[in-house]
């Protein structure tokens, strides 16, 4: 096939299919698969019955907007108990609450973080002020 | 022929027809054409179908199998040019251009926005280049090619004088110009022209010169100014024709042999030669700087230009100077060297006088009267005497294809400021890249089009006018031998207080040349400025 | 007409994958099959379309100059307006290409009585471009966080940046309010601008329609309904490391986002949207203009009939002899019934 200009068409083309394909090559064909959570820290494990503060499902998607919440009721409001669902009372407060039983965030918290590409420190940026709890790993 | 209405009542509407513009056809009305090319002009040039018809008939007298002579013709075209295939499919439609042409907005006529004047064609590309077009048709704004289409072809390709402006403010560069010469390319393949492109071409291709001008005339014709500038200052130049030997051969368009005000630039030429003894030549078989082949298709552009290399070759000279004139740069910058050269034969150009050599003319050999001029003047070698100017208070109209075919800005605005002391420009959206088309150009300066004509030059007149109210401009300073002969009938029509001016002109009433007598009067026969007293004196 | 034969399209698709994804249960066909379809038509077919223009020839030097050509030694030239090296011509294109250099000159005219023009300053569409193109760059390069394992550095500094204001939760983006606006006012200029109505055809306002609900759906998924990221990642990074898998449980939304994000993969090549390509390969815009001192080769430059000197002295030899014009052949010398031999 006869191209004019041929030399700098094909160069175009390959930097545009290059980029266009950064994640094929980036991930070399490497499926990553999804990161499997531990729940099996020592307060989790002593649990009659596992239950967080909502159902899991709704926690995977809303525990962002449910600490969002918490932090204002905290700060801002002056409230720290919040009311589940089933009645269960707990104390508003990441380091205190969640933490107690998550207290592997290197392999709950980080691992979906990670995955999903949130950053370390921008996003979410619990950390920036709260105190990561101490792991023996 | 049409009546042109009044300034004052001229209707400028920029309204949109109810119908979408794939239904609303296009009227011919006396006004809004050009008389189609005679049959023995056709003939001259071997252009298909010669024939006697009228746009205004039911029938155009085309081949019956004029669908296919287009569509095959299209096909050729999108492989030999990638502009065209690339102009025919990556328009967004965005509507930047659409009122930067000056036929919209003195129309008013949406067909006239560049993206529809495109679309014309485009549609139907879309139906018979694409996938997409054949399936969908209207629905992805395809259609069929009718006689209808054709004819809105005939109408809108030649309602586009092929001045840019549009392509400058299209953000992927995409040129009507370029679309419309393959509009008139395809019209062409079945006898769709106007005469007033094929007759100047058929006249320049048997005769030399647009006009027709026979050697005989053309030498008598030149004599003549020879004489008129002897009246003016006693000296007398000495020109010389189909000289072998000459350093230079000369090459101006026909029109300023033949018409005012032109003739008073070809006469500032003559005595600036003089004045500095240039061993130059005249041809009277290359008599025409400009290209109306152009205006008709690839072929008859290159089949009139060859002349002046050929010319060249056969005079022995060693470059060539191109007079002042508009399309004519655009064909001698864009396509001369790769149509006809390589110009071997000849000599990079340098300047007897000052020594400068035009390296930017290294493959074509052939530099600009002005660009010659500027040299001049830069090197001090004419005596200039700009009070002679005084009367002029001066404004300069970027020509088309010389500003955005070529980027000649600085070297006339140099010359004029040299030899006037009164210069005003225009405002900055009206002038240099973004200059508005004289709105005749590309063929259309006849008479049958002049209502279309003053509505296409309004932008430019308005912006005349603009300085002429503010700095009491008087005086329209061109570059093209197309300008010089419309832009008059175009100030007579929107501003008549200003006259047109070629920038030879200027200079040459500015030149004091060796042995003169003491001019009274520039070349017009107006009194120089001090030099009025006797009339004035008369008429107290 | 062209308005709503868009939105139609653009609403069926959305059904399509609705009804698809929500009733028919097609999770495989919408959340895989589709998509990887669409990567490869996208691919191929902006290959096909590059490679197909380049097969015609640029066989004259046509940029249209926008400034001072090189010219005397003692003139500036304007080396981006109008370049005359490669180099300058490199330096043009990126500004036409990363700026939108020719859309930033853009007027508008205004006429009234007398008649009088003005050309007034008009920079709206440039900005609402300039800002709709980088706004949909910098979302397609956050996107990568759900194509690549470990997420690359770049990724990160542009989502810290774009979420910079820490606005609600999750973290407002910028670039997806301006994207929105941008489209929202490339659309709205298209139905109240008369002489673009004028001229907009279906396949103007399919795109924008598009973009608009996949922006939607996009900010649905994130800001709204939500979904688990941690799936749609697993899908996404499944299709492009050719290990698909359709993970239970992602919410419709997603699949309709996904579905109207293939098919502008798979428009895109056969569109107005290859204007993307078409900027690099413009002539108007690509030559340098340097045709006066470089020769070019037309590559299909072909002979063509002349009227060649000696067929016009032929004809006019007798009346230059008289006029005194000198001559190759004289009188006695030419056959006696000389013809002007052109026609044909």
């Amino acid at each position: 096939m006869k191209m004019y200009d041929g030399k700098y068409i094909l160069a175009g083309l390959i930097v545009f299919i290059v980029l266009a394909t950064f994640p094929v090559w980036f991930t070399h064909g490497k499926a990553a698969p999804p990161p499997e959570l531990k729940l099996d820290t020592p307060v989790i494990a002593k649990m009659a019955n596992k239950q967080c503060v909502l159902p899991k499902e709704e926690m995977i998607t809303g525990h962002m907007k449910l600490l969002n919440d918490w932090r204002t009721q905290v700060v801002r409001d002056g409230k720290r108990m919040y009311v589940a669902s089933d009645g269960k009372t707990y104390e508003m407060s990441l380091q205190n609450e969640c933490m107690k039983c998550h207290s592997n965030k290197t392999l709950f918290c980080d691992k979906c973080h990670n995955y999903a590409g949130l950053q370390k420190d921008a996003d979410p940026y619990c950390w920036n002020c709260h105190i990561a709890p101490k792991e023996n790993k | 022929m049409a009546k042109v209405p009044k300034p004052n009542e001229l209707v400028i509407e920029h309204g949109f027809p109810q119908t979408g513009w794939m239904d609303t056809p296009a009227v011919f009305r006396p006004g809004n054409f050009s008389y189609p090319g005679k049959a023995k002009n056709l003939q001259a040039l071997g252009l298909p179908n010669p024939r006697e018809w009228s746009p205004l008939d039911e029938d155009w007298k085309l081949p019956s199998n004029w669908k296919q002579i287009i569509l095959e013709g299209m096909r050729e075209r999108l492989d030999k040019f990638r502009s065209f295939k690339i102009f025919m499919d990556i328009c967004v439609r965005c509507g930047a251009c659409a009122d930067k042409c000056h036929f919209y907005l003195g129309s008013g006529d949406p067909k006239n926005m560049p993206v529809l004047r495109a679309e014309l064609l485009r549609s139907v590309y879309r139906k018979d280049f694409s996938l997409a077009g054949r399936i969908m048709g209207k629905m992805v704004g395809a259609r069929d090619l009718t006689e209808d289409v054709l004819k809105e072809w005939f109408m809108y390709f030649f309602q586009c004088t092929e001045c840019r402006r549009c392509s400058l403010f299209c953000p992927y560069g995409i040129d009507t110009a370029e679309v419309t010469m393959m509009g008139r390319e395809l019209l062409n393949l079945v006898g769709l022209n106007i005469d007033w492109v094929v007759g100047p071409a058929a006249n320049c291709f048997n005769n030399g010169n647009h006009l027709g001008i026979q050697p005989h005339a053309f030498k008598d014709m030149i004599e003549f100014f020879v004489d008129e500038i002897e009246a003016v200052n006693g000296i007398r130049c000495e020109p010389t024709f189909n000289r072998k030997g000459a350093e230079v051969l000369f090459i101006t368009p026909s029109g300023d042999v033949f018409a005012d005000p032109g003739t008073y630039t070809l006469m500032g030429y003559l005595m600036l030669f003089h004045q500095i003894g240039l061993d130059y030549t005249w041809s009277t078989y290359a008599s025409e700087g400009g290209n109306f082949g152009m205006f008709t298709s690839h072929e008859v552009m290159k089949r009139l230009n060859s002349k002046m290399y050929a010319e060249a070759k056969r005079l022995g000279v060693k470059y060539i100077i191109g007079g002042e004139c508009g399309h004519m740069w655009r064909v001698i910058n864009q396509y001369m060297d790769t149509m006809n050269g390589p110009a071997d034969f000849l000599e990079v150009p340098v300047s007897p006088m000052t020594g400068t050599r035009f390296d930017n003319a290294a493959t074509t050999k052939m530099i600009h009267i002005v660009e010659f001029t500027a040299d001049l003047i830069k090197n001090g070698k004419l005596k200039l005497d700009p009070s002679r100017n005084d009367h002029l208070v001066t404004t300069y109209h970027d020509s088309c294809n010389p500003a955005r075919g070529m980027g000649f800005f600085e070297e006339p605005r140099y010359v004029i400021k040299n030899v006037c002391n009164n210069f005003h420009e225009m405002p900055p959206n009206t002038i240099r890249e973004q200059t508005f088309c004289c709105g005749s150009g590309s063929g259309l300066n006849n008479d049958e089009f002049m209502e279309m004509r003053m509505r296409g030059g309004l932008p430019r007149a308005n912006a005349v006018r603009h300085v002429h109210d503010l700095h009491g401009v008087n005086t329209l300073a061109t570059i093209c031998a197309i300008d010089r002969a419309v832009l008059t009938a175009l100030m007579d029509y929107w501003v008549p207080d200003v006259t047109v001016y070629g920038v030879h002109e200027l200079v040459a009433n500015a030149l004091v040349m060796d042995g003169e007598t003491e001019r009274t009067t520039d070349l017009r026969g107006e009194p120089l400025p001090g030099m009025e007293e006797d009339s004035e004196n008369e008429d107290v | 007409m062209g308005i709503r034969f868009s939105l139609v399209a653009v609403v069926a698709l959305v059904l399509a994958a609705f009804l698809g994804v929500g009733t028919a249960g097609l999770n495989h066909f919408f959340g895989v099959t589709v998509p990887s379809i669409a990567l490869v038509v996208f691919l191929g077919g902006v290959v096909f379309r590059v490679l197909k223009w380049g097969r015609s020839p640029v066989p004259f030097r046509i940029p249209t100059t926008a400034g001072q050509q090189k010219t005397l030694s003692w003139i500036p030239q304007n080396k981006l307006d109008n370049p005359s090296t490669k180099m300058q011509t490199v330096g043009r294109m990126v500004l036409e290409v990363l700026l939108f250099r020719s859309l930033f000159r853009n007027t508008k005219f205004e006429i009234e009585k007398g008649p009088k023009l003005y050309y007034q300053w008009e920079k709206w569409l440039w900005l609402a471009s300039l800002a709709f193109h980088y706004c949909f760059l910098v979302i397609l390069i956050r996107h990568l966080r759900f194509f690549t394992d470990p997420v690359p550095f770049f990724v990160h500094d542009i989502e810290r940046l774009d979420g910079f204001f820490q606005v609600g939760l999750p973290g407002l983006y910028l670039t997806d309010a301006i994207f929105m606006l941008a489209v929202t006012y490339l659309l709205i200029r298209r139905l109240i601008i008369p002489q673009l109505r004028y001229i907009s055809l279906p396949q103007d306002y399919f795109p924008l329609f598009l973009l608009f609900t996949i922006g939607t759906t996009g900010i649905l998924t994130r800001y709204f309904t939500k979904v688990d990221l941690i799936k749609v990642k697993q899908l996404a990074i499944g299709i492009i490391s050719f290990h698909p898998v359709v993970p239970e449980g992602i919410g419709v939304i997603f699949f309709i986002h996904l579905f109207l994000v293939s098919t502008l993969l798979i428009y895109f090549p056969f569109s107005k949207l290859m204007h993307a390509g078409g900027i690099f390969l413009s002539p108007t815009r690509n030559l340098p203009n340097d045709s006066r001192f470089k020769r070019h080769v037309n590559p299909w430059n072909y002979p063509v009939k002349v009227h060649t000197y000696a067929e016009y002295e032929d004809h006019f030899r007798e009346k230059m002899v008289e006029a005194g014009l000198p001559v190759e052949k004289e009188l006695d010398e030419a056959p006696v019934t000389a013809q002007n031999s052109t026609e044909g």
